[in-house]
């Protein structure tokens, strides 16, 4: 007992599964971007950082309550996702994927090279307003919100496009404007996602949101499966913890964390849990059950 | 006149597709279009539903000329195109696919179609709740047409439905084709198969390397001899 209550309170595990919590809600904003409208961002970690720095100079400059800035920092990501998304999303796949690289890095070096965000020596005084508790507040609405944008008409929509662009066009959806909204949707949970990082850290540089840590959270998102909202709590929960857990085998960690994901790519090519989504399951079962056999489950 | 597409010209890059065309689909009509393989068949009706731009001539829809209409404005219009390859959304039910058909219209318009849809296509309804990629082909065609219909239009465009069914399916795909023209619906059908087509059709036209070079009535059509020679195989 006393064994599970020390371990409760470690703040070295309390720290680890905070942060798991915070890159949870990014990943949950990633999952609605690639997962649900099919729209890859290798540029996430540039909007956490828009995030994180907006909220964190309202809270030392203007002294504004935490939660209107952590609110103001994830307006300000969905901002600049509308702005990168109107030239950018006209392109698809692979050219969509570059330009949204490009921008992450152009933002690093935006924020290292401002005054006012401290430059590459980083900006420091931020308070601490961060506590597990507020972060898992923040992750059940968060997973609450996707859920009910997901299965939304709207959402419908974004599964469209992901499916087949020009038909979804020829059932009289707009696929750019629709395509833009999903996009700062999602960038505006990694805004939120930033803002919470700030103020956990007290400390911000930009160097923790170069494309390793947009890498980073695709991964959580892709290798938990895309198109599930399950999958992304799972790959988001594995691969953050694992190299914590891994720390025992000392330099072999980043070693078997690779093995690990390519392993996976090979045996469960659509992620850990790809397209499933336990509501439909459960759905599919109870309409199977009356009308015998149908389909498999996995995916086509 | 319900579709009046005059002096159509469409060029992909430097590759003229269409060299100024000109037809007409009058209300409650089949029309088809048929011709070979890169005759511009494909390319007329992406041109109409808006997917591609044309260089020149006019598109003219119960008298307004469409010509610069969005694709996905197309549809509220009264125009609803079954694509070339179905393209039906493989991951989501057959159920959402055709819920997708309805987008534009309200939940009781979507309902009642629905019903409509589902008396048209039993095979439909039984496999409501399948995902639309573990159908067969001639099921995501008919899910195809269902899905187009559900948006209750007044012009139905069919890219070559009978593409790689087998001829049972492509006999009863054209009959559903019939029937739906029967229910007062116009269609225009693009075709290679140019033996159904003239059968169900009132007016061909035959296209050959983006010109029109012959129209008529179908049986018309079927009886000319360059058409048989060229198309139906003698």
């Amino acid at each position: 007992m006393e064994a599970i209550i020390s371990l409760l309170t470690n703040p070295y595990y309390i720290q680890v599964v905070t942060m798991m919590g915070i890159f949870l809600i990014a990943a949950l904003g990633l999952h609605l971007i690639t997962g649900v409208t099919g729209q890859f961002s290798f540029g996430h970690a540039a909007f956490l950082s828009i995030g994180a720095y907006c909220s964190a100079l309202m809270s030392i400059h203007l002294h504004t309550p935490f939660i209107l800035n952590m609110l103001a920092g994830g307006l300000m990501a969905a901002l600049w996702g509308v702005i990168l998304g109107f030239p950018s999303l006209r392109l698809t796949g692979d050219y969509l994927g570059i330009t949204t690289l490009g921008f992450g890095e152009i933002v690093r070096v935006v924020f290292i090279n401002m005054k006012i965000t401290g430059g590459a020596g980083g900006l420091a005084g931020i308070p601490r307003e961060t506590n597990i508790l507020l972060v898992y507040i923040v992750v059940a609405l968060s997973i609450w919100g996707i859920y009910r944008i997901q299965n939304s008409r709207f959402g419908r929509a974004l599964v469209a496009i992901r499916e087949d662009e020009i038909a979804a066009e020829s059932m009289g959806i707009n696929p750019l404007l629709y395509k833009i909204k999903g996009f700062a949707l999602g960038t505006f949970f990694a805004g939120v996602s930033g803002a919470l990082f700030a103020h956990l850290m007290q400390y911000l540089n930009p160097a923790d949101f170069g494309f390793a840590r947009s890498f980073e959270i695709l991964n959580y998102v892709v290798l938990g499966g895309l198109g599930s909202i399950p999958g992304a709590i799972l790959g988001t929960a594995v691969l953050s913890l694992a190299p914590e857990f891994l720390r025992f085998v000392k330099e072999y960690r980043m070693m078997i964390y690779g093995a690990l994901m390519v392993l996976m790519m090979i045996f469960r090519p659509y992620g850990l849990l790809g397209g499933v989504d336990f509501v439909q399951l459960y759905k599919r079962l109870k309409s199977r059950r009356k009308a015998g056999p149908t389909l498999p489950g996995n995916m086509p | 006149m319900l579709l009046a597409v005059e002096n159509l010209a469409v060029s992909y890059g430097g590759i003229q597709a269409l060299r100024g065309i000109s037809f007409t689909v009058e209300e409650g009509e089949v029309v088809t279009l048929v011709g070979a393989n890169g005759a511009g068949k494909s390319t007329t009706l992406k041109t109409i539903c808006g997917l591609v731009r044309p260089q020149a001539g006019t598109i003219s829809y119960q008298d307004e000329t469409i010509n610069k209409v969005a694709p996905h404005q197309i549809v509220s219009r009264g125009i609803s195109q079954v694509p070339e390859g179905r393209r039906v959304f493989t991951r989501l039910t057959v159920l959402e696919n055709l819920e997708m058909g309805a987008y534009t219209r309200n939940k009781q318009e979507t309902r009642q179609s629905l019903e409509n849809v589902f008396e048209r296509f039993p095979r439909l309804k039984e496999r409501e709740h399948q995902l639309a990629g573990t159908l067969s082909g001639g099921e995501q065609q008919m899910l195809a047409i269902g899905r187009a219909l559900m948006s209750r239009p007044r012009l139905l465009l069919l890219d070559e439905p009978s593409m790689g069914l087998a001829p049972m399916l492509v006999r009863e795909i054209f009959s559903i084709i019939t029937e739906i023209n029967r229910s007062g619906m116009t269609v225009l059908l693009v075709e290679q198969n140019a033996n159904m087509a003239l059968s169900i059709a009132k007016r061909a036209y035959v296209l050959e390397t983006g010109q029109i070079v012959l129209s008529g009535t179908a049986t018309e059509m079927a009886r000319n001899k360059e058409v048989r020679k060229a198309y139906l195989g003698e």
